[in-house]
């Protein structure tokens, strides 16, 4: 089954410092935005598939996030652990248009695709 | 439908056997079977034996899990918690749960453990009865400490029973232990060891009544007392039976397979049907039931070489030995302890240590060994009895140990060498020294955080961490020793802390980018491990000129509050020599009620915790305790953290100077630095001690004439007493020698290093040339100190709640929906 996908306004790129995260709160639970030092943008879940780590606070060092509370090592791309750590975080599609950073979720019938 | 290709494997039981059993087949043919576990506890799979330190208060759960739940996700293993299964139908091989589920199965593992025995007798079935075997027990005992519950009584005083009666003292119940026994704890001990540990418990305020029989268990809706047979009644809010264990059988009763008091295994596990394997306290092997941890992996790795058709591997039965988990009681005992016919005994006693140790020895070779108070060498005792070494040769030192006489050579590492494969090196994980050599070997496995990654060993409580790095040093010989002291600082590089300190000196490098430049980096922008190591090499080499790194610090850091495990924060405010205020105190307590702050904790500082601050909270929580006069208490900095004091000479009898002044004096002048490592200092009045001075990394002690400095103590993991520095006179000698020694160390020591190891490495005689008898030096070392801290001694949380600093730091980018 296809689901459909709302493409979702969040910011811009330039909210997020280099090799920063930000967080989009959503009912769903948090999403942390990523901004690498070569100003890729990424988006998934925050929460470590290990303990539930917010990954939006960690170090970021190519296109990858260490984990703030035990050092997993998360590749943003895919949502993986590396390294000898197996597991993986949910990933959302985002686009970048002129500065602007769009999330792709699944939103329910009749909500309304906004941003505050 | 797709053929099945797999063979179907279900496990009854998700305890420590079954899972470990799993394990080793995931490592011998990890695409063998499709597994399905059933576990009629609501949890994953844990450490049973680490119970009592859960109930001590010494662990969480948490931290005695052994796989959580990602672990059966990743080896695609179905996991059905809760679920006991109930019936077995050997001709159609089905497994049916008591919630209706029906599996099929190729191969049945059976590991459903043990139950403990309830005795018979009036009132065991009344709230407040509680047996000892798993974390609904734990929970429960807690649960009734915590609901003002004040007695408690355990009958039976084997291992379980003292474990209970410890953790429930240690949850401020009085205990009575009632033991049927003449003496305690005697399948594992001898009388006089017994006698002894009855002792040390009393001490504790353990009460425990020997040759005593219960005969009933009192009480109306709920446990409110135990009545001996003698007529004497014994008040109690909770029961703990800890009398035994025996085998859970009935499931493989009811199926039709062999059971004697356990479900009976050959030599490669399996059971009277070919297609049935069982594991673990269930079983009975050549007549032996077991109920200790280590035949659980013996049994595990012969019953999945099994399952892969390795016919070969046998189990041959496990000499079991024993320790005691009680903190600060070394009891250790194994094999025939009581001696008898044909048996010499080897005895030595030291009332005044609490030392007793006493080896039962036939014909030249150890029959059994009971020993307390010293339990440094069973490993060594419990090998030579389990291998039949003859001891002829070492009889006359034998009782004094392995360091004496002509047993094992000087080098500490030959212990460890002559273990066997087979012997457990990490208790928490369950992991023998066999699996961390082959993997050491097998994935060139060459520094401790390896092996941690790799097996676990290691990683929980550290205290076997030593006998993991001789392990590394006996596989890797030299290398281990030259990959230690040139290792890199991470994969991003090839040099090792000390160069990259030393190039960024001398190639005038001042900034990450350019290091990595200068210095080749492997990887675009570093990792978590090399870029907070720069930026702190940068910030400590060009005070005032570099510009910090924001990103490349720690969340601790970055957002001036410690992260904690739900992802909230602590925030723990300035007090300087840990003296405070009514006007403080009360801005504290006000922070809390406007945040509603769940726990406010003193911290082994002699500062104020708060914790589960929300992270958009933390900028107006600061405005509020700025507004009060106090400032960041850097708790989450590699940096200074407190000055703990004791009162001095302004209060106390005894003291000789005014410590507290000092305290704050030195905090006045180190608050705000960043060093390698988080940085702790104390001062004491008199040479009591009372601020535990000689554990921190730079310590003072007033004497009559003037301080005595020590450095480099440390009250972590590994604890280490202080070294003394010197001596002075005068106060501003205090400061001078205190700012020389952490500038020395601050320009030196390699990132995360904690003064300890570092002066270990450099040596004590280096810091003292260094910092007492180059009076010259220590002036300059002084005042590289003092010029550092003009650019460090700003308040991060001012500049945060009053200035806006890093304001995105505290807000969501966005909410949606």
């Amino acid at each position: 089954m296809k689901e459909d996908i709302t493409w979702i306004e969040v910011g811009r790129v330039a909210d997020i410092p280099p090799a920063g995260a930000r967080v989009v709160k959503t009912k769903q639970g948090d999403i942390a935005v990523f901004r690498t030092a070569a100003d890729d943008v990424f988006a998934v879940r925050d929460r470590c598939p290990h303990a539930g780590g917010p990954l939006s606070q960690g170090i970021v060092h190519g296109a990858r996030v260490t984990c703030p509370l035990h050092n997993w090592v998360i590749d943003l791309a895919s949502g993986e652990a590396t390294g000898p750590d197996e597991g993986c975080t949910g990933t959302f599609p985002v686009r970048v248009e002129n500065g602007l950073i769009r999330l792709g979720l699944s939103m329910p019938p009749g909500q309304p695709a906004a941003a505050s | 439908m797709m053929a099945r290709t797999r063979e179907r494997l279900v496990v009854v039981g998700n305890g420590m056997a079954g899972i470990r059993t799993v394990e080793e087949l995931l490592k011998r043919d990890p695409d063998r079977y499709d597994i399905t576990v059933f576990g009629a506890e609501p949890h994953v799979n844990y450490n049973r034996i680490m119970l009592s330190p859960v109930l001590a208060g010494e662990k969480t759960f948490d931290q005695i899990i052994l796989n959580d739940r990602s672990w059966y996700e990743h080896n695609c293993i179905t996991l059905f918690t809760g679920e006991k299964v109930e019936t077995i139908d050997r001709e159609a091989r089905t497994v049916t749960s008591a919630a209706g589920r029906t599996v099929g199965y190729d191969k049945l593992l059976l590991a459903t453990g043990s139950i403990p025995f309830i005795i018979p007798v009036a009132g065991r079935g009344l709230p407040g009865v509680v047996p000892f075997r798993d974390i609904s027990d734990v929970e429960e005992m807690l649960r009734r400490a915590a609901g003002g519950g004040r007695h408690a009584v355990v009958i039976g005083a084997g291992l379980l029973g003292l474990e209970a009666a410890n953790g429930l003292a240690a949850n401020g119940m009085a205990v009575t232990v009632i033991h049927l026994m003449g003496t305690i704890m005697e399948r594992q001990l001898d009388e006089t060891a017994g006698l002894m540990l009855k002792v040390e418990l009393a001490g504790r305020g353990i009460d425990i009544i020997t040759g005593a029989t219960t005969e009933a268990i009192l009480g109306e809706d709920r446990v409110t007392g135990v009545l001996l047979e003698d007529g004497r009644e014994i008040p109690a809010d909770i029961v703990v039976m800890a009398v035994g264990i025996r085998p859970s059988t009935s499931l493989a009763k009811s199926a039709g397979i062999e059971v004697e008091r356990g479900i009976v295994v050959d030599d490669h596990m399996v059971t009277s049907d070919p297609a049935i394997l069982a594991v673990g306290e269930c079983v009975e092997h050549r007549g032996a039931v077991y109920g200790l941890v280590a035949p659980l992996w013996d049994m595990a790795r012969v019953c999945a070489d099994q399952l892969t058709g390795n016919a070969e591997s046998a189990y041959a039965g496990t000499v079991t030995g024993t320790k005691l988990k009680v903190t600060g009681i070394d009891v250790f005992s194994a094999g025939n302890f009581n001696g008898g016919e044909d048996c010499e005994e080897i005895v030595f006693r030291d009332d005044t240590r609490g030392v007793y140790k006493r080896i039962n020895v036939k014909e030249d070779f150890i029959e059994g060994v009971v020993l307390y108070g010293d339990t440094r060498d069973s490993a060594w005792y419990f090998q030579m009895l389990r291998d039949g070494e003859n001891i002829a040769a070492i009889r006359d030192t034998l009782i004094f140990g392995q360091g004496v006489g002509g047993a094992a050579s000087a080098d500490p590492r030959a212990a460890v060498a002559a273990l066997p494969d087979s012997a457990e090196i990490c208790g928490c994980n369950g992991v023998c020294k066999g699996s961390i050599t082959r993997a050491i070997a097998e994935k060139g496995l060459a520094t401790l955080e390896d092996v941690r990654a790799h097996t676990k060993a290691s990683a929980s409580c550290g205290s076997c961490t030593g006998l993991v790095e001789q392990l590394l040093e006996l596989s890797l010989g030299d290398e281990y020793q030259a990959a230690a002291a040139a290792k890199p600082l991470c994969k991003c590089t090839h040099h090792p802390h000390d160069d990259v300190r030393r190039l960024i000196v001398a190639g005038e490098l001042k900034s990450i980018p350019a290091v990595m430049r200068a210095l080749e980096w492997k990887t675009p922008n570093g990792c978590h491990t090399c870029r907070p190591a720069l930026n702190y090499y940068l910030l400590a080499a060009w005070p005032g000129e570099y510009k910090d790194d924001y990103q490349s610090r720690f969340i601790n850091e970055r957002a001036h509050a410690n992260i904690q495990k739900d992802g909230t924060y602590s925030v723990v405010p300035r007090m300087w020599g840990g003296l405070t205020s009514a006007k403080e105190l009360r801005a504290i307590a006000d922070v809390v009620d406007k945040f509603a702050i769940p726990t406010v904790k003193v911290t082994g500082g002699q500062r104020i915790d708060l914790f589960g601050v929300r992270k958009e909270d933390l900028p107006a929580v600061w405005k509020d305790l700025n507004d009060a006069g106090m400032v960041s208490g850097h708790a989450y900095a590699k940096g200074l953290r407190t000055v703990k004091t004791c009162v001095g000479s302004e209060w106390c009898r005894f003291g000789t100077q005014d410590s507290t002044g000092m305290g704050v004096k030195l905090e006045r002048m180190t608050w705000g630095t960043w060093t390698p490592h988080k940085v702790k200092l104390a001062v004491s009045g008199c040479p009591r001690n009372c601020a535990e001075a000689t554990i921190k990394d730079f310590g003072v002690v007033a004497v009559d004439s003037g301080w005595e400095l020590y450095v480099a103590g440390n009250g972590g993991m590994k604890v280490r007493e202080c070294d003394f520095l010197a001596k002075v006179e005068t106060e501003g000698q205090v400061l001078e020698y205190c700012g020389a020694f952490l500038q020395l160390y601050r320009e030196e020591a390699r990132y995360l290093d904690r003064t300890a190891p570092w002066v270990e490495r450099v040596g004590l005689d280096y810091v003292k040339k260094r910092v007492v008898d180059d009076g010259e030096g220590r002036r300059a070392l002084f005042a590289r100190f003092r010029f550092s801290q003009v650019f460090s001694q700003t308040d991060p949380w001012e500049e945060r709640a009053s200035q806006g600093v890093d304001s995105h730091e505290f807000a969501s980018l966005a909410t949606v929906g």
